[in-house]
């Protein structure tokens, strides 16, 4: 019996591999993937840190509420003021006690207080300014919070996890924006049109306004950002290239409470 | 017999205390009852069988799907021991991302042994195939008594986000 020596070198090799690694070697080098894993999202959007600028000069009422519709209705907030089913009316003393919010309009004395001169000018004393979460740099809320359930995530997103929350409220306390809204009631029922990619929330947990992390992580814009016919701009605010840097660089910009030292990272052009 | 000292005085003898229950009978049939009482759950499934569970896999979505396709993203007996704890690991992937006490955040796209790769999502990925939940999850959930909160939150209709947009 003869073996020429490619033959030799071949069955020397698989021997000591198999040897030296058992079956597991082969598993390991054969093509495919002997685990599953969990990997990045292609197609997600990356960046150092989100932020957003609210272009109010752009901004009319009818857009504005158009933005926290949308917001809403992606997120499945409840609406407890016009709920969808009359049995399920609350009384219009308490009903915005209930209220959860996480894209709507104040008044610039509402939104910037301490920051309105004597006599603003007419046209920012109506003006509707969209407030959310600010996804501040310097968040309180995630200092406070006991269980983690918010925290700051690489990119700059404040995230909430519902799954830890145990609805002590303390990031509610801390928010000078009063940006989050607590459950009071089962928020189901006041769901108006279930919206089938996102979850809802559970009665005593603390939500709000998430960047929409989910849509990013699939290259989408955020919903209000979609909507708002460019009247809010969402990007990099690392990148010099990015179009929230562009309106950065070219307008006067403010942020709420900045003086707080939380900073804020929407930024309004007035 | 010894006499009998105690600290009044002798005793002739050791006095007599009765040994007896009082209220015997009361107390037997009191007895008697709280251990009925608290043995009721035994009487009352003795001998009956419960089904085994039968979870369901006749939805649109999976006769959808072609035959080789019929598959979860794990191995069927996998997934029935560990899909506990594969969703918590999704999750925590998915919320969790780059958060430092969760070493294993890597991302939202699950890659299966064979290499097809998923949205880890409860609501996109599975309720998409399993739109039936009483007729799977609960299947076995109610079987071996569990009461997962999943469901308080994520909806039971899930859906594709690209088809809902």
């Amino acid at each position: 019996m003869g073996m020429d020596r490619r033959e030799f070198i071949r069955i020397a090799g698989l021997s000591t591999l198999l040897g030296l690694g058992g079956k597991g070697a082969f598993e390991i080098l054969a093509p495919g993937r002997v685990e599953a894993e969990i990997i990045p999202a292609p197609g997600a959007m990356k960046a150092k840190r989100w932020a957003m600028v609210i272009n109010q000069k752009k901004l009319d009422e009818a857009t504005a509420q158009q933005c926290a519709a949308a917001c809403h209705r992606v997120h499945n907030v409840p609406d407890f003021i016009n709920p969808p089913d009359d049995q399920l009316k609350l009384d219009p003393a308490v009903a915005h006690r209930y209220e959860v919010k996480w894209l709507w309009t104040e008044h610039f004395h509402n939104a910037f207080p301490g920051d309105a001169p004597p006599h603003l000018a007419e046209e920012v004393e109506h003006m509707p300014f969209l407030v959310l979460c600010n996804h501040c740099a310097n968040p309180p809320c995630v200092r406070v919070c006991p269980t983690k359930a918010t925290f700051q995530r690489e990119d700059g997103i404040v995230m909430m996890d519902m799954h830890r929350c145990i609805g002590c409220r303390f990031c509610m306390a801390g928010c000078p924006y009063g940006s989050r809204s607590f459950n009071w009631k089962d928020p189901r029922p006041y769901v108006k049109d279930q919206y089938p990619g996102y979850p809802t929330r559970e009665i005593g947990v603390v939500e709000k306004c998430t960047f929409c992390a989910e849509r990013l992580a699939q290259g989408l814009q955020p919903a209000c950002v979609e909507v708002s016919g460019g009247a809010m701009v969402f990007g990099d605010l690392e990148d010099e290239k990015s179009q929230v840097r562009e309106y950065l660089r070219t307008y006067f910009t403010i942020r709420r409470k900045a003086h707080l030292g939380t900073n804020p990272q929407v930024y309004y052009i007035v | 017999m010894a006499d009998y000292k105690n600290e009044f005085g002798f005793f002739a003898e050791r006095p007599k205390v009765e040994k007896k229950l009082f209220d015997r009978n009361k107390v037997i049939a009191g007895l008697v009852i709280f251990l009925v009482m608290i043995t009721i759950p035994l009487w009352q499934n003795l001998g009956k069988t419960v089904a085994a569970p039968a979870p369901n896999l006749d939805t649109p979505a999976i006769q959808k799907l072609a035959e080789k396709d019929k598959k979860c993203v794990m191995p069927t007996e996998w997934m029935r021991a560990n899909h506990m704890q594969m969703l918590v690991d999704w999750r925590d992937n998915v919320v969790r991302t780059k958060e430092l006490n969760v070493p294993t955040s890597r991302g939202r796209e699950f890659v299966a042994p064979d290499g097809k790769q998923y949205l880890a999502s409860l609501t996109n990925t599975c309720f998409e195939c399993h739109s039936n939940k009483a007729q799977f999850c609960d299947q076995c959930h109610n079987f071996v008594a569990v009461a997962p909160n999943c469901f308080g939150c994520h909806l039971e209709t899930g859906k594709k986000l690209a088809e809902a947009k």
